[in-house]
């Protein structure tokens, strides 16, 4: 794996286990990852092989139980559930394969709510939606309910959101497990253009072509890493072709 | 028959699979069905005291009263007597023989059998340590009287000449012993005995055998009738009573136009020929019951109050499973079940169990009404059982079904109209969406920002929390005004002393205001519950974004607070309204510091009990939640 020196994010020996005894299960047996800054890591495996909770781990949503965790070097596995949260709103962006936006808020009230937690003025906060809703192609669907936008716009939305407090790494757990294939070409196109303008981006998915457009494919397997790529990639179509979307 | 079986074993499983709102459920319905069961069985509870009394005591059918007030005003003729003439005023304020002589007109009137008296009444200021209050000292005669022969339930009848016997009622509120020392404006008197009377009405309430009284509400000892003469003062000329006994072939109210009698207003009577107000002995019991008639009232009033109280928890539980029972619905539908069948399996439950809070209150209203039926220490014995009419039990089981229904007749239309697609795909209810609250909200730190949008997207929820601490709030500041009302009334010149009609005020509204807490109580806890539930989904998300728990935990306490607020804001203002109208529209003065007690310690209350199911909610596993949210 990648030295600690120079990485953004690290793990060491992380283990998560839930239940005892007889019920136990481990999750996660031991991992160990770096990321660089603006490097873009696709952890895949198949279902139920930990991806989703190494993802947590990663984003402080859930406590190791145990191993080294860090974060722009503070130790994410000692911070305390406020210390964390702080954390989450400043340097970490999260991408759900379910979306998880607010219902009852437009496009653009979905992605100041970061800023707006963060403490950012209400000015500020929608300066920067304006921006990113303008990055992610959807200024004119801003105010637009969740309810009335198609499953890639949602996605989109969710992407401009996690990029609100200019976040040092962002986290998509599955972002095109929901989507056809027209949606999940256009969150590739997106999650390609941060990947080249310098976003750390850690993606877990199951799926290949999404695993292709990284920097590094980890591959998971019973809560362990078994494989590592370093892949090389080239322009948005490139990506349409790894994908098989495009002509 | 077949439909009738399917909806009782819905019923049953539902009950079977939410055991705890079915608690909660009955919980709700049934404190508004004891309390007013209570309410309704403590009518007529003082009539068998007051008959074991008068029998005992000899008591009179009618006591006629001669007032020497001291203001000195031209006494009233016969003739010039009318509607609302019934205080009667002497013109020397001298006892004399000429006086009483205006009582033979009745004594000698036609079915007047026997009478005892006239008895001299002197008004004095009885202290006894450091309590002083007023009372009406009765001459009395050593002899037995043929009508009201005061019975003596602790010591012995007065026989020496500074011998003083109290009235049992005003001797318990003063906590008076046989054998005590008392002083009667400054003389000295031994207390050997507490009596019982049907003659006057029992303490607070003996002023109205006269009529008049320069005290508020006297206490009445008997002394002999030398002491009693030796007590008058220039300022408190003596007055007289005469008991009489009447035919028993008579009622006890005199016909007016066979005994001169006129009525006047207020129900109390005049006879041609002497200048005296008469009270007959059914008056006496009315003002005895009048006693239990205050504590009736406050708890028939505190029963529609906890009825409302109830509509409102009522309708948070049935709207809070609905949305699980949407499922069901479609279920039902998608095998043939009709709109209306759909109504009534969802009405049914609830009135089952309506029907059970019902039972559970008459049994309640039954068991406690012992409690309060206790007709004072002036009247013999107790009251007995209270009695349960078939009236009371349809008035009880109409307010447990009116709750019940009015809670769940909104939820149920709606479940019998909705889609079965929609139902069976079990869509969670869409939140509502309020620009201008989302917007302004902006502006507030993140608890509040939170708290103000949990509030708004579900205003249904939010007029029932801001309903239900209306109700209690109005209660609150009800009996903060009694009370208010109640230190006011304390004499300058006299201390505060334990009053019957104060302590069963106290007690009825103590029992209806610590049962409204204890169910809005329960309310604040399930509403705070049902909105994390239903808020799960944008908290935990805020929680990703980088919001802490002791965020979420003060946003729900938050948006709880909020909906109580306008609730608080109204309860107020209704509260002094209730007791103004319920004291026909006399302005009762409540300290402004009372009212922004009970403004900020609702706020406070409100937001103390909703963080404790805030913070549960708020420090659930976040991973979790999200994982369970993908579809």
């Amino acid at each position: 794996m990648t030295d600690r020196v120079g990485s953004v994010l690290s793990a060491r020996r992380l283990r998560k286990e839930y239940g005892a005894g007889a019920a136990l299960v481990q999750a996660i047996k031991g991992v160990d990852l770096d990321v660089a800054a603006g490097e873009t890591v696709a952890v895949m495996g198949p279902s139920g092989c930990g991806k989703s909770t190494l993802l947590h781990l990663l984003g402080g949503l859930e406590r190791p139980s145990a191993g080294e965790l860090r974060l722009d070097n503070a130790r994410l596995d000692q911070l305390g559930e406020h210390s964390l949260a702080r954390l989450r709103r400043t340097s970490i962006g999260f991408v759900f394969q379910a979306f998880h936006l607010v219902e009852e808020l437009t496009a653009a009230e979905n992605v100041e709510l970061p800023a707006l937690i963060a403490g950012h003025s209400p000015r500020a906060a929608r300066v920067r939606s304006e921006e990113l809703l303008e990055h992610v192609g959807l200024r004119d669907r801003a105010h637009h309910l969740p309810s009335a936008l198609s499953g890639g716009e949602r996605q989109r939305v969710a992407i401009a959101r996690a990029l609100s407090n200019q976040p040092e790494v962002v986290l998509a757990d599955e972002p095109t497990g929901n989507l056809d294939s027209a949606a999940t070409l256009e969150v590739l196109r997106l999650l390609d253009e941060l990947r080249a303008g310098g976003q750390t981006l850690v993606i877990v998915t199951h799926d290949e072509r999404v695993a292709a457009t990284a920097d590094r494919l980890v591959s998971m397997r019973d809560g362990v890493f078994v494989e590592e790529t370093r892949l090389s990639h080239g322009s948005a179509g490139r990506i349409g072709e790894l994908a098989g979307f495009e002509g | 028959m077949g439909r009738a079986f399917l909806v009782g074993r819905l019923a049953a499983a539902d009950v079977r699979r939410h055991p705890v709102e079915a608690a909660l459920l009955l919980l709700a319905i049934t404190a508004a069905t004891a309390t007013l069961a209570l309410g309704l069985v403590l009518r007529g509870v003082t009539n068998d005291p007051y008959q074991r009394t008068r029998a005992a005591t000899a008591g009179p059918d009618a006591v006629a009263g001669l007032v020497n007030a001291p203001t000195p005003q031209k006494m009233p003729g016969p003739g010039g007597v009318g509607p609302g003439h019934q205080t009667l005023y002497c013109d020397d304020c001298q006892p004399s023989k000429d006086r009483t002589a205006a009582f033979d007109a009745l004594t000698h009137a036609a079915g007047v059998v026997a009478h005892s008296g006239p008895y001299p009444v002197a008004w004095a200021t009885m202290s006894r340590g450091p309590k002083t209050s007023g009372v009406a000292v009765e001459g009395h005669d050593q002899a037995r009287a043929p009508v009201d022969q005061p019975l003596i339930t602790k010591g012995h009848w007065i026989s020496g000449s500074d011998d003083a016997v109290v009235e049992a009622g005003y001797a318990q509120a003063l906590g008076i012993h046989v054998g005590d020392q008392i002083s009667l404006n400054g003389g000295h008197f031994t207390v050997v005995g507490l009596a019982v009377t049907a003659a006057a009405p029992d303490y607070p309430s003996m002023q109205n055998v006269l009529g008049w009284s320069p005290f508020p509400e006297p206490g009445l000892v008997w002394v002999p009738r030398v002491a009693a003469i030796r007590l008058a003062t220039k300022a408190f000329p003596l007055s007289y009573l005469l008991n009489l006994k009447l035919s028993h072939s008579l009622p006890h109210t005199f016909p007016p136009s066979v005994r001169g009698i006129i009525e006047l207003s207020g129900g109390r009577l005049w006879h041609v020929s002497c200048p005296c107000s008469i009270i007959t002995s059914d008056q006496i019991l009315q003002q005895d019951a009048q006693l239990i008639a205050v504590e009736r009232r406050a708890l028939t009033i505190g029963s529609w109050l906890l009825g409302l109280l109830a509509v409102a928890s009522v309708a948070v539980l049935v709207g809070g499973r609905m949305a699980e029972q949407e499922r069901r619905v479609g279920l039902l539908k998608a095998v043939g079940a009709t709109p209306g069948f759909v109504a009534v399996v969802i009405l049914i439950e609830n009135l089952v169990l309506a029907l059970g809070a019902a039972a559970a209150g008459v049994v309640i209203g039954w068991l406690a009404a012992p409690l309060l039926t206790q007709p004072g220490a002036g009247l013999l014995g107790s009251a007995g059982a209270p009695s349960i009419t078939p009236t009371n039990v349809l008035l009880i089981v109409a307010l447990a079904l009116g709750v019940a229904t009015l809670a769940t007749l909104v939820p149920a239309m709606r479940a019998a109209r909705l889609s079965t697609v929609r139902a069976l795909a079990d869509a969670a209810r869409s939140p509502r969406r309020s620009p201008l609250l989302i917007n302004l909200s902006t502006r507030l730190p993140t608890p509040l920002l939170l708290g103000v949008r949990l509030a708004a997207r579900r205003p249904h929820r939010a007029i029932l929390a801001a309903f239900s601490i209306a109700v209690t709030v109005t209660t609150v500041v009800a009996v903060i005004t009694v009370h208010s009302h109640q230190v006011s009334m304390t004499i300058a010149g006299f201390s505060a002393i334990d009053n019957p009609r104060t302590d069963r005020i106290n007690h009825s509204l103590l029992l209806v205001s610590s049962t409204l807490l204890m169910l809005v109580v329960i309310n604040a806890l399930f509403i705070t519950w049902s909105s994390a539930i239903d808020a799960k989904q944008p908290l935990t998300v805020a929680r990703a974004l980088g919001a802490t728990p002791r965020q979420i935990t003060a946003s729900l306490s938050a948006a709880q607070v909020i909906s109580a607020l306008p609730g608080t804001i109204v309860g107020i203002p209704a509260g002094i309204a209730l007791v103004a109208a319920l004291s026909h529209g006399d302005a009762v003065p409540v300290p402004t510091a009372w009212l922004v007690a009970v403004f900020l310690g609702t706020l406070l209350g409100v937001a103390a009990l909703s963080s404790l199911p805030a913070s549960l909610s708020a420090h659930r596993p976040v991973a979790e939640i999200l994982q369970a949210e993908v579809v």
